[in-house]
């Protein structure tokens, strides 16, 4: 059977000024978390908007592959995109309070979705969102369901998210950095809940975050982004244990650990910011930050493979 | 050596700040109590950090440090004097901000060279050389280009901005600073560098710092205290070594538990708090964090903890010996 996401040398542009996305390849499987991992500008936002086919006007996209269920995306017009969304493919965006509606209650968001996807009555819609909301841990889902955004703490609001995201039962779940606005409390729990739910309902889910710390506890597969490029990807456990591209080691040393650290001694950091790449870049998007470049990191860059599986972008031998 | 004063560079005695908010046509109005009798000393040099959740009163603490704020009850000084007897000048050129969010804390319209200008302009007593000289060393100090001083706040990186918004403390020269979630809008990459430069920077010109976090994970590295703060109060403080290697309230307990370090098979940690959020304008009687203490006994909710004193500090709870 083929993977549940397959994507395949997705190329993202804008205006042909800039590459945001250079040939990524990823793949989700039915009941996996991958964790699509870089920093600000690296194209791991704009990988998951060119999925949902969401890319902000000037933007185009074409790949090798890009199917879902076995379904090429590329081939479906908007209305066929439209079926898809919200529905057997659903997303969850860093910042709840900017994608809740501010005028509509929770109930009529939550129940909007499923009365436009599904032949349902309101009264079917509205026992699934308070059904939903109990699920994610919501108390007094009845009181929730009529009251605005505003009246919800930001962890209350990412929680409504996930639940208006599984109101249609999906099969695969964008989740672009659920936690970044939240507290490190609240952070444990909502990551806590979708690992929960993605093992509960066998869901697919791919998981873009920016912190390696989130990546080792709920992730299966990890893919590092880099200038719009996967430099690295393995599962969890062989990337944390053996890294082979200078990037992910960069990027492990940077998670400050309780009780590891000498305050004598200067956190782990990667010099410099994640460049702008256009049209016709050759050679390794690292090589300005990387400590062991040399003059062919200008040219061309191998792909090579460490083990069955683990997958890195870098002339440095495994 | 010249002689060193003993006085500490923030000192709070019994400070407290509530703020009233309007219910709205019908509704009452409501007290929000944000800093309920906050004491500490911090000494010259010394890095406090202060650790809590959203609403835990933490930034209204800045505010009030900073003399943005005036308290309703104690006294808070800075190197001795009351801050709220100085004048601006003469407070800017003591105490400094540095803002969580460099998207919203700078100017777009303004170019950096003129951000960074501002605090010694406002002085008015600096010749227009002078200051040209001073915004040009104290942006080779933070790690800008000088280039990148003609440029505008939205063609700079979120690290670059925060680094501006350094440049901009540190201009008058300063003694103590102020930094309010200085890395939270930042990449844990980037937060690396610009917590590695602060505390460079403190090294280097002996500054004292306040530095604000949600994350004890990234107060560890800069701070020689931490205090936790839970709804206005300071329910433990001390040492930074002994806060994470003896942690005693359940609080505490938690924030260090919600960490999630890169060790794969762990799995995401249950913090134990539950889903009630705690609200300033409803503080819960006896120990305020009982609704959400793991291990709450009866007697929590009626009997305020006592402050029971450890070198350097102490812990508020009535469930530690």
């Amino acid at each position: 059977m083929s993977a549940l996401l397959d994507v395949e040398r997705l190329e993202v542009g804008f205006g042909g000024r800039t590459s945001a996305v250079r040939g990524a390849s990823l793949t989700v499987e039915r009941g996996e978390t991958h964790c699509l991992v870089g920093e600000s500008g690296c194209g791991k936002s704009v990988t998951a908007l060119a999925i949902m086919n969401l890319l902000a006007r000037g933007g185009h996209r074409t790949a090798q592959r890009l199917t879902f269920q076995g379904e090429d995306l590329l081939k479906l017009d908007d209305r066929g995109m439209a079926r898809l969304r919200g529905n057997a493919m659903a997303m969850i965006f860093q910042e709840p309070m900017t994608s809740l509606n501010p005028a509509y209650t929770i109930g009529s968001q939550m129940t909007e979705v499923m009365r436009r996807h599904k032949k349902v009555s309101q009264r079917v819609a509205i026992d699934r969102a308070a059904d939903l909301l109990g699920q994610v841990g919501i108390t007094a889902p009845g009181l929730r369901l009529g009251q605005f955004p505003h009246q919800l703490s930001g962890g209350l609001r990412q929680r409504v998210m996930i639940a208006m995201a599984l109101m249609c039962e999906p099969q695969l779940l964008i989740a672009d950095e659920p936690t970044t606005a939240l507290d490190v409390t609240v952070q444990a729990q909502i990551l806590r809940l979708l690992a929960q739910l993605q093992r509960d309902l066998g869901l697919g889910l791919l998981l873009i975050t920016h912190d390696l710390g989130i990546v080792a506890r709920i992730a299966h597969r990890v893919s590092v982004m880099y200038a719009g490029e996967v430099v690295e990807s393995a599962a969890t456990a062989q990337l944390f244990a053996d890294p082979k591209h200078p990037y992910t080691q960069g990027l492990l040393r940077c998670v400050p650990v309780p009780g590891k650290q000498r305050q004598d001694e200067p956190l782990g950091s990667i010099p410099g910011t994640v460049p702008r790449i256009g049209p016709g870049f050759e050679g390794c998007g690292f090589r300005d930050r990387c400590t062991f470049a040399d003059a062919t990191c200008a040219h061309t860059v191998p792909h090579q493979t460490a083990a069955p599986g683990h997958d890195y972008l870098c002339r440095l031998a495994p | 050596m010249t002689a060193t004063t003993t006085l500490p560079a923030i000192e709070l005695k019994s400070v407290g700040k509530t703020f009233r908010v309007s219910g709205g046509i019908l509704g009452k109005d409501r007290r929000v109590v944000a800093v309920d009798g906050v004491s500490f000393a911090v000494p010259p040099g010394g890095v406090l950090g202060v650790v809590g959740e959203s609403g835990c009163g933490k930034s209204t603490l800045a505010r009030l440090i900073l003399g943005l704020l005036t308290p309703d009850s104690g006294d808070i000084a800075v190197e001795g004097q009351r801050i709220v007897d100085m004048d601006r000048k003469a407070r800017a050129r003591l105490i400094q901000p540095v803002f969580q969010d460099p998207f919203s804390s700078l100017n777009p319209l303004t170019r950096i060279r003129d951000i960074v200008a501002m605090p010694l302009q406002a002085q008015g007593s600096f010749s227009r050389a002078e200051i040209a000289k001073r915004v040009d060393e104290m942006l080779e100090r933070v790690g800008l280009p000088g280039e990148m001083g003609n440029r505008l706040p939205a063609e700079l990186s979120g690290g670059q901005r925060q680094r501006v918004a350094i440049a901009r403390a540190l201009v008058l020269r300063p003694r103590i600073v102020v930094c309010d979630e200085p890395t939270s809008a930042l990449d844990v990459s980037v937060q690396a560098q610009i917590l590695n430069l602060l505390a460079e920077l403190r090294r280097d010109l002996g500054l004292t710092y306040l530095f604000i976090s949600h994350n004890l994970a990234v107060v560890e590295h800069v701070a020689s205290e931490v205090a936790v703060m839970y709804l206005g109060r300071i329910v433990e403080k001390k040492p930074t070594q002994a806060l994470f290697h003896q942690p005693e309230h359940p609080y505490t307990k938690a924030l260090l538990a919600s960490v999630l370090t890169p060790e794969p098979g762990l799995g995401v940690p249950d913090v134990g708090l539950g889903d009630v959020m705690p609200d300033p304008a409803n503080i819960p009687p006896g120990c305020r964090f009982h609704p959400r203490c793991p291990i709450a006994e009866p007697r929590c909710s009626t009997e305020t903890p006592p402050l029971r004193p450890r070198p350097g500090g102490g812990v508020e709870c009535l469930l530690v010996p």
